[in-house]
């Protein structure tokens, strides 16, 4: 799919170059910042569109695909392009940025062309890391991304901010710098390419295979996070600003589950079939244990936080299930986990903009003072819980059923893990609004247009994917398919009828 | 009768000798124009890139192959002059606020020491190299000790000397072991009667090269002959620090590199055995050190250290690769030191002020183009792409890893991460903290062109290396 113009290096250096343009802009003009922010923001979402709908769902081949020779003495190249899997992230990333413009249009009073600079220059490293081929490349964007992340939290941020950056940064460097020595190691073994296609088609000896994938794991595994080196991500989220919160649970988290879906699977295969039982009793834990440490929250972002570390722990139990509907649950549960968990730290984002506490206990019968509001929060929580018919049941459906079918007990498990998010979720809507109006929260204003026009694309998606969440699937069909052979091919290759899976969970919704 | 004496082809060593008259010019034109404070630094920094003009066209070799004009030592010599050039642009005002009024003797001197360092990395045979070496390190000591109503640059210019000759000491003693058993300081001569003779395992001609190695240690300051670095680079006029942080270093490399490889390739298992002993314990002592220092012209002295050990890393294979990979390091962290120490520079006032960590607090508010310069540079220093820091390290763990060396790097890259930590601090104090005190920035032409210069390489070369790749492996095709 060609669309005449190199649209991959358009949405990655447009939000790069505007983030330039904004600091040039000068300080007595910043008042005009957050507008032209928004400009280039919608520009840029408006500019993903036709990747949508000019998508060939009919080819796991990768699409719009841009190759240009960079450090040829290396062999790198410059070498863009999506599939089935990363169509969607790019489009999240596009939307959520937008979000994350308009949530922070009054909370960022200091520093403001800075904080939008940082946010775009977030912006285009995200979307290159879901485009890029070529593992070097990958790096770059994956490298970079973590400047302007730890300057959101470490400028803007809350009062703890000093500490979770830093936390932040050292974790997520050491990972990575581990999966710098796997990816050179895998260049030579490679023969000498960088090249991701290239590098998933050829088969490795399974001692480096295992050494590279605790390599990849060590980046990944922070990223995600998967129990037990999730420990940066609750101090981050919560001390980060409502933007910052919103992309990391939205999008930065998703790429460790990104990456194990395009390097280790296809990559490692044997190593991966290798490990599957491990990554499952890690998936597992994280679930459980990021679900009962929710119960014993008494802050509304660290609350939410560790509800994080219990769903990205169903996306790693379906992606390590190496079964159809474990995968494509898992890439769908990403989706879902963006946009649920994006919408609830936008709502809280802008409840703390008012009230400036995040104490659950200072909370208390929000629903009569703030209605519309809560009304929205409501969708969110039930689609964090897994309500039939939103969105987060689907994803999480899929997960489980490919649990049961990999090993019955993660999926047992894995079930209890929704029964106590359900628990926790309902418990902490309940204290914030109902019971007593508390007097701290009497005098709040209820959502102007602005807030509404921020959370309501996520109502949207909510009810959209889970009412027909087979047009997003539909993308990811045969990529997913392929990923799965890749894997499977040393040892059975079962083709599996991806409509059949879907039937399923219709069904299951329908009655 | 007349015997015709043979004139030796002197054309390669050209440069050289064209940098040494303008040294001596600038002496001259200082007693002249002693009014005018820009006419000295005007002359060097012509006469500086004259000389890189003329580096680019000569090529050869002289005096029966003792010197050799090749593209290693051209590339060598342009970072050194590059180094001397931005040295003398930060140093011009600076002067006038340390107080630091003997502008003559301190261009010259830096000049002589740049011819120094021009000789080392085009000499072939251990006696013209020892030649540089030492008009490299007098300068130097000099240089360091010029401040002289400081104590600090007293003390640090005596521990830089007297720890400097020890090292030269041990070089010679060295040199003469290895003259001893091989007949011959000719460097390829050397090699070849080292593999004829199968002096690999001749403990006398191991112990001449264990010294060699040892005293280059302590000029490219390699743990644990470090010692005098932090002292050395706190008590020295900051502009003199980051001239030797960069092109001293460089110059030790360029000749530890060809020493090594054109001369001991037979005994590359010994060295590169203790050389990754050094290696680890540079990164190591640098970047922990670093972690607690108060001021910031220490900071950087340890992590110069560190990076003298990432440098290291591309020595060990003894391939053209792995000695490529350490140009492209020396030459990107010419562009990010000489940047983060223009920052410095760019604040410090008389006694010290500007020099604590604590005085970074709040920059960002204040002077937001400094503090953003000083985030990219220090971004740079941790390795962290899209910047040109990464491009050295990376190109450094690939070689190594090429050559088998794969614990080392592991190191290397978990000891990276944690100097991460005492660089992300400058960056938080200037960005998450409030301003305390008023810090008026003495800023100049000089200083505004390195930052330039500076960004413009640490970006330019982060994003698009592929030129400076191409040029140090061509470099290394043809020789050392």
């Amino acid at each position: 799919m060609d669309l005449g113009f190199p649209i991959l290096s358009t949405l990655i250096f447009l939000p790069i170059l505007g983030a330039a343009a904004l600091l040039l802009i000068p300080r007595s003009k910043e008042g005009d910042v957050p507008r032209l922010a928004l400009l280039i923001t919608v520009v840029e979402f408006l500019f993903s569109l036709p990747l949508w709908f000019q998508f060939d769902k009919t080819t796991h081949l990768m699409q719009f695909v841009e190759r240009k020779s960079w450090i040829p003495a290396w062999n790198v190249y410059y070498y863009l392009g999506i599939d089935g899997i990363s169509i969607l992230f790019v489009l999240l990333s596009t939307l959520i940025t937008v979000l994350c413009v308009l949530v922070s249009w009054t909370a960022i009073k200091e520093k403001v062309k800075e904080f939008y600079a940082a946010l775009l220059f977030l912006e285009g490293a995200m979307i290159g890391v879901f485009c890029s081929l070529d593992f070097f490349l990958f790096y770059i964007f994956w490298e970079a991304m973590l400047i302007p992340m730890y300057l959101i939290i470490g400028v803007w941020g809350g009062p703890g901010r000093l500490y979770a950056a830093v936390k932040f940064f050292l974790y997520t460097l050491i990972g990575s710098v581990l999966m710098l020595v796997g990816i050179i190691t895998l260049y030579f073994y490679g023969g000498h390419t960088f090249d991701i296609l290239e590098l998933s088609s050829q088969t490795y000896p399974l001692k480096l295979q295992m050494i590279l994938f605790w390599a990849f794991f060590a980046a990944f595994a922070v990223k995600v996070p998967m129990w037990p080196v999730h420990t940066w991500l609750p101090d981050a989220h919560t001390e980060a600003p409502a933007a910052g919160s919103v992309i990391l649970a939205g999008i930065l988290i998703k790429m460790g589950a990104y990456g194990f879906l395009r390097f280790s699977m296809p990559m490692l295969p044997q190593a991966t079939q290798a490990m599957m039982v491990p990554m499952l009793v890690l998936s597992v834990i994280a679930i459980i244990y990021g679900a009962v440490i929710c119960l014993g929250q008494d802050d509304l972002k660290r609350l939410i936080a560790y509800s994080s570390v219990s769903h990205m722990g169903f996306v790693t139990l379906g992606m390590f299930a190496l079964n159809y509907q474990g995968v494509e649950g898992a890439i769908l549960q990403m989706l879902n986990h963006g946009i649920v968990t994006g919408a609830l730290f936008l709502s809280i984002g802008i409840i703390y903009e008012q009230t400036h506490t995040r104490e659950i206990a200072d909370y208390g019968g929000l629903a009569t003072v703030t209605p519309i509001f809560a009304a929205f929060f409501l969708v969110f929580t039930m689609a964090a819980v897994g309500l039939p018919g939103l969105n987060g049941f689907i994803g999480e459906f899929l997960i489980i059923l490919g649990g049961f079918s990999a090993k019955t007990w993660a999926g047992f498990l894995a079930a209890t893990g929704i029964i106590i998010g359900a628990g926790y979720m309902l418990w902490l809507y309940q204290r914030v609004f109902f019971m007593e109006v508390n007097p701290k929260v009497s005098s709040v204003r209820d959502l102007n247009y602005r807030e509404v026009i921020t959370l309501a694309p996520m109502l949207l998606l909510i009810f959209w994917i889970g009412i027909y969440p087979n047009i997003f699937l539909s993308y990811m069909h045969t990529s997913v398919n392929h990923l799965l052979q890749q894997v499977n091919a040393s040892t059975s290759s079962a083709q599996i009828n991806p409509g059949m899976v879907l039937e399923t969970a219709l069904r299951f919704i329908g009655g | 009768m007349i015997t015709t004496f043979p004139i030796p082809n002197i054309a390669p060593l050209g440069p050289e000798i064209f940098l040494a008259v303008i040294g001596c010019v600038v002496i001259i034109a200082d007693l002249i124009w002693k009014e005018q404070r820009y006419v000295v630094p005007a002359v060097v920094i012509t006469g500086a890139a004259a000389t890189i003009l003329m580096v680019t066209q000569v090529h050869g070799q002289a005096f029966n192959g003792m010197y050799s004009a090749d593209l290693f030592g051209a590339f060598f010599k342009i970072l050194c002059l590059l180094g001397l050039i931005m040295g003398v642009l930060i140093s011009i005002k600076n002067l006038a606020i340390t107080g630091l009024t003997r502008e003559g003797e301190y261009y010259s001197l830096m000049t002589f020491s740049c011819v120094g360092m021009m000789i080392m990395a085009s000499a072939t045979d251990l006696i013209v190299l020892y030649l540089g070496l030492e008009l490299m390190a007098l300068s130097v000591y000099c240089l360091v000790g010029l401040l002289k109503t400081d104590p600090r640059s007293s003390e640090a210019a005596i521990k830089y000397f007297l720890l400097g000759a020890f090292a030269s000491c041990l070089l010679l003693f060295g040199l003469s072991y290895v003259y001893g058993t091989t007949g011959t300081t000719d460097m390829r001569a050397i090699a070849k009667a080292a593999a004829e003779g199968g002096l690999a395992t001749n403990s006398a001609f191991l112990m001449g090269m264990g010294l060699i190695v040892i005293a280059f240690g302590f000029k490219v300051a390699a743990a644990p002959f470090h010692m005098w670095t932090p002292d050395a680079y706190e008590g020295a006029a900051t502009p003199v620090t980051a001239f030797m942080s960069v092109g001293p270093k460089a110059a030790g490399f360029a000749a530890l590199g060809r020493v090594l490889i054109e001369a001991f390739p037979a005994a590359h298992a010994n060295w590169a055995a203790a050389l990754t002993i050094m290696a680890f314990l540079t990164m190591g002592i640098g970047n922990i050190t670093a972690l607690c220092q108060t001021s910031i012209k220490r900071m950087l002295a340890y992590s110069s250290i560190a990076h003298a050990g990432y440098a290291l890393l591309g020595l060990l294979p003894g391939t053209s690769e792995g000695m490529a990979a350490t140009m492209n390091y020396l030459f990107i962290y010419l562009f990010m030191n000489m940047g983060a120490f223009a920052i410095i520079i760019l604040l410090q006032h008389k006694n010290a002020i500007g020099e604590a960590l604590e005085d970074y607090k709040g920059l960002a508010k204040k002077h937001p183009v400094a503090a953003g310069l000083m985030l990219v540079f220090m971004f740079s220093l941790t390795g962290i792409p899209p910047t040109a820091g990464f491009m050295g390290k990376f190109s450094l763990f690939m070689s190594a890893l090429h050559a088998g060396y794969t614990g080392i790097v592991i190191c290397a890259v978990i000891f990276s991460a944690i100097s991460a930590y005492f660089y992300l601090r400058v960056i938080m104090l200037m960005y998450m903290y409030e301003p305390e005190k008023e810090i008026a920035l003495a800023t100049s032409g000089g200083l505004a062109a390195v930052l330039a210069i500076a960004l413009a390489g640490v970006i330019w070369l982060g994003c698009y290396p592929s030129q400076l790749v191409d040029i140090t492996t061509k470099a290394l095709m043809l020789g050392p």
